[in-house]
C-alpha cells in the first residue's frame, strides 16, 4: 500500500482520521501512536510560531484560550510558506469570525498591529535622509515634493485604543486603556520597531505620503499639524528620500 | 561533480546552532566553538537585526546554512520562490556549507513545519535525486543531505536508508550530513542496530556530523519511542555512537543542535567541549 503525501497531510491536520494505511510499527502492525508523533510535532511547532508572533493577543486571552484558538487556526490556515517569521497573516480575519473571541472586538486590530510590528522588524534596512536636506528647501519646493518613507514605516487606524492596549500589555506601569479610536505609526530607527500614537489627521497624512502624494496635498486637512508629523518621521529615521 | 566554490570548507571542529540569545557570549568568547550553523529560513527577511547579526558573525566564523523548509522529499515540484530566496541568501553570505534534509514538509502549497518521512523506493529516489540536482544547479555548489529521524516504517520501501543515500550520492554528487542522534533515534524506534547503520553508511560522502538531544516515550505496545526534540543534552549512548562513527569517518565538522528549551551559553559550550574531545580521539 503506497502512502501519498496528500493522505499523510490530511491525516496530520485531522486528528479524527486514522493514520494512513501502509505506515508501520517495527513489527509490521499499522502505526497509530507513531503517526501521532508527526501530528503532535506539526501542531506544537505551528502553535509555538503563533505564540511567538502574537504575544499581546496571548496575554489578552490567556495561555489556555490561546492554545485552543491556535489549534483551530493552524488547521484552518496551515502556513503557505516556509517563512515561519510571517506565519499568522490571516489572524485578523480569523479572529473577526472566531465565535469565542467576539467579546473582545479589538482583537483583530491588535493582531494587525502585531503583524505590522513583525513586518517592521524584518523590513529592509534603509539609509535615512539627512533632515538638513529638507531644511534647505524653499517652502514652495518642499511642498511640491514627495517623501519616500522607510520600508518599516506603517500606519494603522482603529476604532479601538490599539496603542493603549498594546502598551498596557508590553510596558510596565502603562495607563489603563480608555475606549476610543486610536491611530498608530510604526517606525524602526535601529533594529527595534517603535509604536507611536498619532492623531487621525497625521495618520491620513502619512498614508498619503506612503502612497506618493506631494506634501502640499496633505495640507487640505486643516486639523493636520504637518510640522509635528514631519518632525516625528524625521526624528524616527523614517524618511529615506525626497523627490 | 561540484567544486566547493566557497573560500574554505567547514573546519573539523565543534560548531553550534546559532541562537540570537547567545550573540553577546559568542562574540566575547566562542571557545571551543569553531563555526556556526543557521537555519536558512530565519534569515530570509529583508533586513533588520537578524541579517545584521548574521553579517557580523560571518566576518568571524565559518557559517553553515541549514535549510529546514525546502521539502526536497516532495512528490511535487520544489517551490521556485523558496529556491530563489535560498539562492539570494547563499549568494550574499557565501557560506562554508549548505545542507538540507531527506524529508518533505510542503504538499500542495501547505507547509507543515516538520520534517516528514518518505518511503525509499525507485520512484522517490528519482524524485529526490532530481530535486537535489536542481538545488545544486541553482546554487552552483554541492549540498549535503541529512539522514532523518524515523518514528515509523513504510511498507512500500524497497531500499534501506544507507543504500538509498548511497544511490543519491552516486546520482547527484551531493555530500551527506550524518546525524548520529537521528541514527540512534531511528534504530531504537525501528528496532535495528545503530552500529550496523553506521557500518552500511557511505562514509566517504560525509561532510558534517550532527549531534542533538532527544526525548523518550513509548508506543502503544510499550516499545521505546524516541523523539528527536533537540531540547536537551546529548545522551551517553549517542556520544558512544559518535565515537564509533568517528573511527570510520575521521574528524569532521561536528554540530551540537539545541533548538528548544535553549540553555545558557555555558552549557552549550560544555557540550561543544565534549565534542572537541571526541574529535581529538578521546572517547566522549
Amino acid at each position: 500500500m503506497n502512502v501519498s503525501q496528500e493522505a499523510f497531510r490530511a491525516g496530520i491536520l485531522d486528528p479524527d482520521r486514522p493514520a494512513p494505511t501502509g505506515l508501520c510499527n517495527p513489527d509490521g502492525a499499522q502505526a497509530t501512536k507513531r503517526f501521532d508523533v508527526y501530528r503532535n510535532n506539526v501542531a506544537v511547532s505551528l502553535s509555538d510560531a503563533l505564540e511567538a508572533a502574537f504575544p499581546v493577543i496571548r496575554k489578552l486571552v490567556g495561555d489556555q484560550f490561546f492554545r485552543a484558538m491556535a489549534g483551530v487556526y493552524l488547521r484552518k490556515h496551515p502556513p503557505k510558506s516556509p517563512l515561519m517569521m510571517f506565519y499568522g497573516e490571516a489572524m485578523p480575519q480569523f479572529l473577526r469570525r472566531f465565535a469565542p473571541a467576539q467579546s473582545l472586538p479589538y482583537l483583530p486590530d491588535i493582531a494587525k498591529l502585531e503583524l505590522a510590528m513583525r513586518r517592521a522588524y524584518h523590513a529592509a534596512d534603509a539609509q535615512t535622509l539627512d533632515p538638513q536636506v529638507l531644511g534647505a528647501l524653499a517652502p514652495d519646493a518642499l511642498l511640491a515634493s514627495r517623501l519616500k518613507l522607510a520600508p518599516a514605516a506603517q500606519v494603522l487606524k482603529s476604532e479601538f485604543p490599539i496603542h493603549a492596549i498594546y502598551l498596557a500589555n508590553t510596558a510596565p506601569d502603562a495607563p489603563k486603556p480608555v475606549m476610543q479610536p486610536e491611530c498608530v505609526l510604526i517606525t524602526r530607527a535601529g533594529f527595534d520597531p517603535q509604536i507611536h500614537l498619532i492623531d487621525a489627521a497625521a495618520a491620513k497624512c502619512v498614508d498619503a505620503l506612503i502612497d506618493g502624494s506631494p506634501l502640499a496635498d496633505t495640507l487640505a486637512d486643516e486639523t493636520l499639524d504637518l510640522g509635528a508629523t514631519l518632525a516625528l518621521l524625521l526624528g524616527q529615521s523614517a524618511v529615506i528620500d525626497i523627490y | 561533480m561540484f567544486d566547493q566554490y566557497h573560500d574554505a570548507p567547514l573546519p573539523a571542529l565543534p560548531g553550534v546552532g546559532y541562537k540570537p540569545q547567545h550573540y553577546a557570549d559568542i562574540i566575547k568568547d566562542p571557545d571551543p566553538v569553531g563555526w556556526l550553523e543557521i537555519h536558512a529560513e530565519n534569515y530570509m527577511g529583508d533586513g533588520g537585526r537578524p541579517i545584521a547579526q548574521l553579517r557580523h558573525l560571518a566576518e568571524r566564523f565559518p557559517i553553515s546554512v541549514h535549510g529546514v523548509g525546502l521539502s526536497i522529499g516532495s512528490e511535487g515540484d520544489l517551490d521556485p520562490d523558496h529556491l530563489s530566496r535560498l539562492k539570494h541568501l547563499v549568494d550574499w553570505l557565501n557560506p562554508a556549507s549548505f545542507s538540507e534534509h531527506l524529508a518533505w514538509s510542503t504538499h500542495d502549497s501547505h507547509f507543515l513545519n516538520d520534517l516528514l518521512p518518505l518511503p525509499y523506493t525507485e520512484a522517490t529516489l528519482a524524485k529526490v535525486a532530481s530535486h537535489i540536482s536542481q538545488v545544486q544547479d541553482t546554487l552552483g555548489r554541492q549540498m549535503l543531505l541529512e539522514n532523518p529521524s524515523s518514528y515509523l516504517a513504510f511498507a512500500e520501501s524497497t531500499y534501506s536508508e544507507p543504500d538509498f543515500l548511497r544511490e543519491i550520492v552516486k546520482r547527484t554528487g551531493c555530500g551527506l550530513l550524518l546525524d548520529v542522534n537521528n541514527v540512534f533515534v531511528s534504530a531504537t524506534n525501528l528496532k535495528t542496530s545503530p552500529q550496523a547503520y553506521i557500518d552500511a553508511f557511505p562514509v566517504d560522502a560525509v561532510g558534517e556530523i550532527h549531534l542533538g538531544g532527544h526525548d523518550e516515550d513509548e508506543d502503544e505496545t510499550g516499545a521505546p519511542l524516541l523523539i528527536d526534540s533537540h531540547g536537551k543534552a546529548v545522551v551517553d549512548p549517542v556520544w558512544a555512537l559518535l565515537d564509533y562513527t568517528l573511527v570510520r569517518t575521521g574528524p569532521k565538522p561536528l554540530l551540537i543542535e539545541w533548538d528548544n528549551d535553549v540553555p545558557e551559553w555555558g552549557m552549550l559550550a560544555d557540550e561543544a567541549t565534549r565534542a572537541a574531545r571526541a574529535l581529538s580521539g578521546i572517547p566522549a
